[in-house]
């Protein structure tokens, strides 16, 4: 049996290392481009335009026609053979409406897919809403646990939890993909669901330290026993929904890759840190010397 | 007995199977605009000098929108409140979203103003001047006329009339077959116009629009039956809109739009098939993964995991929730976490098999045993679900939704419908011996 909370060492060093890892993107990310995440016009406000051309078209052709309009820095991607993406200041309806027209004519007939155009109010408080989410999804995590277990359970738990998002994040900083609100709901999602792993662990070390048998057993043992024979659920649990994730992030489709791709690193930091991070927080916390 | 049972438990899961479909059948659930195509606008009351940002201005607003689309002729809007000062209107499957947005947003505040064409030296007139010749409210501006093409000065003396005193207002054609619109001024605006037709005889009515000259024409005599065309240069259709925004009144707040989505028919069509692909995929990799792993009680997941997908889908239909991008991968999503319960419970059943009980005791003990960790995880799933409906907007609402719904089926059909057919396994005798082959070593 793997001594999970005595080697935590090894685990709280790996952890410490992916979350510094985290931290640094976003920090280099703040320096080197200005924002530490690559938000979106969900969150700063903007003009996102995602056309379906009737052929082949280069993101020159498209970038020609819109330097006509001195829009400043805009974002032309190709997001398939003749899908494009365009992302651009806030355009008002008239501009745009004959953006899209000078479009059709000089480049090509276009299908519009999506026409998004947010104001920068808007974006404001999308992200004033984003962190209260957070918050509130905290406080009412850290509430409950704490009512059915203990304080201390609660803050092992949310400590394993704010790790998942942070690591998950940190991956989509490093990887500069564009977040926009379903990021949002990604990260309220980890948060909401790798805490499972870590219930079903913390449900058995309720209920092994009732039992007369492993009563004289030290507590740091008690939760590695735990550990042990919840493994293979923890294990399972994560991976069934895993294998949705992976469906979702190959099949299903461009608008839902960031998405399934913060699920995923989320998903699976968060069955690592059930096991190795929460559980050996509560044992050194319980194990601690203070306790009588 | 147990036979009757058997048959009783049988029944039970029919029974939700066919409400399920009869429900999905009954009552489609209807898809979110990102899926449907559509348009989302976000409108801000603006607070002007005059008027303040109300509670009834903004009831005032919501009304005239809705007055506004339903001229449109969109099937199923929907508008409403947001906030302080915000307006929602979703416009599903409407093929040109710009003219929509120009007469949704537009204040079409209509103003008929006593005016006189200014004599030449009145540009230079000082503003004090301009007050004690023509009146408190007089003020100076120039008036394009399209067809001459030359600019003209005119002073505004008094606004007379508003677009509030109209009794109707229609498309129509002008004696040169140019189209102009016609409207009918109530009773009490009758009789205003007259007044002021009388006494303006030779001098202009200017007639404007959202603050902008529209028109000016020379009253030749005094009109006292309420009648007046408005020309402006218009084409058919522009005729058209503004006879709808007459009709509906002005917005008693001007609004600005903040956010504007629009969303072609391919992309949610892209989307669904390939949610569908994935959905199913996905349902059949995690199928045979608890039949690989868990044998027998995993083949009963499986068929409880087949009847969770109609019965969410019934419950998302009878909620009435609409069925977004993001709700579609919630749910898909929801289908690898359904499974969670089941898996807590049969590894709980591994144990207690091994402990030495009955089958049937082991099975009860595992559903028993099992459930606080149930609970508690998905408890925490929904909070966080629940935090992103009540602070998240639009499509996530969508996604929170189908999670919640989700969750709480998930329980139903792991706990109740798993355990029923796990029952029927050893009451059938299908079980005996706890290691038996159908289970697990």
């Amino acid at each position: 049996m793997l001594d999970v909370v005595g080697k935590r060492r090894i685990w709280f060093t790996l952890s410490g290392i992916l979350i510094l890892v985290s931290i640094s993107a976003f920090i280099f990310n703040a320096f080197a481009r200005g924002l530490p995440l690559n938000l979106g016009i969900d969150f700063l406000g903007g003009t996102l335009l995602n056309l379906r051309f009737e052929r082949e078209v280069t993101v020159a052709e498209v970038r020609r026609v819109l330097d006509d309009y001195k829009l400043g820095e805009s974002v032309i991607q190709k997001s398939g053979e003749k899908d494009v993406l365009i992302r651009t200041v806030p355009l008002d309806n008239e501009v745009r409406t004959k953006l899209l027209k000078d479009l059709g004519e000089k480049v090509a007939p276009a299908e519009i897919l999506e026409a998004d155009v947010i104001g920068p109010t808007i974006g404001r408080e999308l992200s004033t809403q984003a962190l209260w989410a957070l918050v509130i999804a905290s406080l009412g995590i850290i509430i409950y646990v704490s009512f059915r277990f203990e304080f201390k359970y609660a803050v092992a738990a949310l400590l394993a939890l704010y790790h998942d998002a942070i690591i998950a994040a940190g991956a989509i900083a490093l990887l500069w993909r564009t977040v926009d609100v379903p990021f949002v709901a990604a990260i309220l999602t980890i948060m909401g669901y790798s805490i499972n792993d870590t219930i079903v662990v913390f449900d058995r070390i309720r209920e092994n330290l009732k039992k007369p048998t492993l009563a004289k057993k030290k507590f740091s043992e008690i939760v590695n026993i735990s550990i042990w024979e919840t493994l293979a659920r923890s294990i399972n649990t994560v991976l069934t929904t895993i294998i949705m994730v992976l469906c979702l992030l190959f099949l299903g489709g461009e608008p839902l890759r960031t998405f399934s791709l913060t699920l995923l690193i989320g998903f699976t930091a968060g069955a690592y840190s059930s096991i190795f991070i929460a559980s050996p927080i509560v044992a050194v916390w319980e194990g601690s010397p203070k306790k009588k | 007995m147990s036979k009757n049972i058997n048959q009783l438990r049988l029944l039970a899961i029919l029974a939700v199977i066919g409400v399920s479909v009869y429900l999905l059948v009954k009552m489609p659930i209807t898809l979110g605009l990102d899926l449907q195509g559509g348009t989302r606008l976000v409108y801000e009351g603006q607070e002007t000098e005059k008027v303040k940002v109300t509670e009834d201005a903004m009831a005032g607003v919501v009304a005239v929108i809705r007055n506004r689309i339903d001229a449109l002729g969109v099937t199923e809007p929907t508008i409403q409140r947001k906030g302080k000062n915000q307006v929602i209107v979703e416009l599903p499957g409407i093929k040109d979203p710009e003219r929509a947005i120009k007469i949704i947003g537009d204040t079409a505040l209509l103003e008929f103003v006593e005016a006189e064409w200014s004599p030449g030296d009145a540009r230079t007139i000082s503003e004090e001047k301009l007050k004690e010749f023509y009146g408190p409210e007089a003020r100076l501006e120039t008036f394009k006329e399209e067809k001459e093409g030359r600019e003209r000065a005119i002073i505004l003396k008094k606004t007379v009339l508003m677009g509030a005193d109209l009794k109707g207002a229609w498309p129509g054609l002008d004696q040169y077959g140019n189209p102009v619109v016609d409207i009918e001024f109530n009773s009490k605006g009758a009789q205003i116009f007259s007044e002021v037709t009388s006494r303006s005889v030779g001098k202009p009515i200017a007639i404007l629009l959202d603050k902008r000259i529209i028109s000016a024409p020379n009253v030749r005599e005094p009109i006292p039956s309420g009648k007046a065309q408005i020309s402006g240069n218009f084409s058919v259709e522009e005729v058209q809109d503004l006879v709808i925004k007459l009709k509906a009144g002005a917005l008693p707040i001007p609004v600005k739009l903040v956010e504007t989505r629009i969303v072609g028919p391919s992309l949610g069509k892209d989307s669904i098939d390939r949610s569908k692909v994935a959905g199913i995929i996905g349902f059949a990799l995690v199928a045979a993964f608890m039949i690989l792993y868990y044998r027998l009680p995993g083949f009963l997941a499986d068929i409880a995991l087949a009847i969770y997908v109609p019965l969410v889908l019934a419950i998302l239909s009878l909620l009435h929730a609409t069925l977004t991008l993001p709700g579609i991968a919630g749910f898909l999503l929801s289908i690898g976490m359904a499974v969670d319960a089941n898996v807590i419970i049969f590894e709980r059943l591994k144990e207690e098999l091994r402990s030495g009980k009955t089958v049937k005791a082991s099975f009860d003990a595992s559903f028993e045993r099992a459930f606080s960790a149930i609970l508690d995880s998905n408890v925490t799933t929904v909070i966080a679900a629940v935090t992103l409906f009540f602070v998240g907007t639009g499509t996530i609402r969508g996604f929170a939704i189908t999670l919640s719904v989700g969750i709480a089926a998930s329980m139903f059909t792991a706990l109740t419908l798993t355990h029923m057919m796990m029952n029927m396994l050893v009451d059938g005798k299908l079980v005996t011996k706890p290691d038996s082959k159908l289970l697990y070593k």
